[in-house]
């Protein structure tokens, strides 16, 4: 296939010199320079993808590391564990809520972002910091502003008077639901503004220019021109924002291990402390996989909703 | 009608105003909303335990005179240098090794096409979909079957693989948005296809690779599960699970030093990426818009 495929060699002009090797066979190129890549990750993410769907179906546990065929009995265990359906429900009730807001505020910040004022070099090094920083580290500076005792948000609700003690953030599941929320939708607000404000600097200008000499406000050239014409661009940062809430358990690890009793559990996270902290693999394995069917789902509705968009 | 278009010009004066307070009262509040707690950890930092363990003590000011006894201790007895060089160089690595392949990768996804260049650069996109939580339990074991486990290097052999798909796809915008011509051209001079790609398009996608180094950089540093995995002797840590480790001990968080960690690696990372956010940005219209 390789030499059919020259191409290009066709409709070059004669007064090209003739050639030949390696360097110019587009099919061989074309496999060469992909194959190291597609080897690495067949490695490294598609065997242990295998391994880890074996390992559901087995009794691998660390103290026992052989391999038996356990059939569906890590999946029965699972399912009837209520422990798995509240971290199944929390995953998703925290995607879909992180999502939106992620969505929401990142439109309004690349909306501040695409704005001209002063200072605006030292206001993007400052949004930027959730992002930028890593996540356990900027996870354990929420902690300590959740703390039960010394939290500084606590002493403020105390000094205007909203509260009297303390408001026990991460003690009481639904504050913990919403505190770890607030700190996903925090962290990953830049990086949704980034990419939509991209959209934003690729929409050329003088649609915009048409539409405020023809009389649009602001909020009519907003919704009527702006929004529609960075859809896809929105879905992506939706998409991102989605994809990194989901998959993510550093959040929940540090900020309350799955607590107050498991109400803040997500699938990473129980996969994590039943898998490695309590040691049993197959387990592990087996509520693991179930993040890999839904992320896929989310994945190709929301890049279906970009090519739908795309072509209108 | 001198009086109507003067009042419409005042009108217009007005909204404009309007406009400039929202925008700098928004910028404001979303940098307070931002930066707040590295603000406050950074004061943190400085402050002696018993002005920090003191709920009534007002925790945005200095109640008692700033100590930087809690900074020494972060570089004098832990391993916080050790873990930062850690970072460094796994990064740098990772991001070589993602430019070596990802590059001509998504050169060959872009440009050279071919009938499974369509499906290929999808199935690429959703590698990223598989999340580390759910390799990290079966992956431990292939670093254990290439003997670098508790090693620094099990995290350069085991990052590409987050980091490759992501850059592909966008270097596949930056390459997509190289006009074909110029290649063309490069090749009625003599070039050949591969002396094209390296001569006259790689200076152009210079923007984007910038911009996949600054990302895979920032997605290395950041990874927590597979450096919580792999790796437990404290000397081979990096940043984000070696803090912790040595900052926490059982129920005792030495929290100056912690949040003195947070600010000093926060800071530099976020002024650099800000230095290319530019790139960075233009990486993604190409890489969203078309892909």
């Amino acid at each position: 296939m390789t030499v059919r495929d020259r191409s290009y060699e066709v409709v070059a002009p004669p007064a090209r010199p003739p050639r030949s090797g390696w360097t110019d066979r587009e099919g061989f190129l074309a496999w060469a320079f992909l194959l190291p890549s597609v080897v690495y990750i067949l490695a490294l993410v598609g065997v242990p993808f295998f391994l880890a769907i074996a390992f559901s179906f087995s009794d691998v546990t660390t103290g026992d590391p052989s391999f038996d065929w356990a059939g569906v009995r890590n999946f029965a265990r699972a399912f009837d564990d209520p422990v798995f359906w509240q971290s199944l429900r929390n995953t998703i009730v925290f995607t879909v809520v992180s999502m939106v807001l992620i969505v929401l505020f990142g439109k309004i910040l690349a909306n501040i972002l695409l704005a001209d004022f002063r200072g605006k070099w030292l206001v993007r090094f400052l949004v930027l910091l959730p992002w930028t920083t890593p996540v356990a580290l900027s996870t354990i500076a929420w902690l300590w502003l959740l703390d039960s005792v010394f939290s500084p948000i606590d002493w403020v609700l105390r000094n205007v008077g909203v509260i009297d003690g303390n408001v026990y953030w991460l003690g009481r599941p639904n504050l913990a639901i919403a505190s770890i929320i607030a700190v996903h939708v925090w962290r990953l607000v830049p990086l949704a503004a980034v990419i939509m404000l991209a959209g934003l600097i690729a929409i050329p200008k003088d649609v915009e220019e048409a539409a405020a000499v023809d009389g649009a406000g602001f909020w009519r050239r907003m919704f009527e021109i702006t929004i529609p014409l960075t859809l896809p661009i929105i879905a992506v940062a939706a998409l991102f924002g989605a994809i990194l809430t989901f998959t993510d358990m550093a959040v929940v690890y540090v900020l309350t291990r799955g607590g107050p009793t498991n109400s803040t559990q997500v699938l990473a996270s129980w996969a994590f402390f039943r898998g490695i902290e309590g040691g049993d693999i197959g387990q592990g394995a087996a509520i693991a996989l179930f993040l890999f069917p839904l992320l896929l789902a989310a994945a190709i509705a929301i890049l279906q909703a970009v090519r739908r968009l795309e072509v209108t | 009608v001198n009086g109507a278009v003067d009042e419409q010009r005042r009108e217009a004066r007005r909204r404009r105003i309007a406009g400039r307070v929202a925008v700098y009262a928004l910028a404001l509040l979303a940098a307070v909303a931002a930066a707040g707690p590295f603000v406050w950890a950074a004061i943190t930092a400085f402050k002696e335990n018993r002005d920090l363990y003191r709920r009534d003590n007002n925790p945005f000011l200095f109640n008692l005179n700033p100590t930087q006894e809690h900074v020494s201790y972060l570089f004098d007895s832990t391993e916080f240098p050790t873990f930062v060089w850690n970072t460094l160089w796994v990064g740098l690595l990772v991001v070589a090794i993602t430019l070596g392949l990802g590059l001509p990768a998504a050169y060959s996804l872009a440009r050279l096409d071919r009938p499974w260049s369509g499906p290929m650069a999808i199935a690429i996109f959703f590698v990223y979909l598989v999340p580390p939580t759910l390799l990290f339990l079966s992956l431990s074991r292939v670093v254990a079957a290439t003997g670098l486990q508790d090693s620094t290097w099990s995290l350069v052999l085991v990052y590409p693989t987050i980091t490759i798909p992501v850059s592909v796809w966008l270097l596949m915008g930056f390459l997509r948005a190289v006009p074909k011509d110029i290649e063309e051209q490069a090749m009625v001079d003599g070039y050949s296809r591969l002396g094209a790609f390296v001569r006259t398009v790689l200076p152009l996608v210079f923007p984007g690779i910038v911009a996949v180094v600054v990302f895979a950089f920032t997605l290395t540093a950041s990874e927590f599960i597979y450096a919580l995995a792999f790796i437990s002797p404290t000397p081979e840590k990096p940043i984000s699970t070696g803090v912790p480790t040595a900052l926490v001990r059982g129920d005792v968080f030495f929290w100056q030093s912690l949040q003195a960690a947070t600010v000093l690696v926060a800071v530099p990372v976020a002024l650099v990426f800000n230095l290319f956010l530019e790139r960075f940005i233009a990486g993604f219209t190409m890489g969203a818009v078309k892909g």
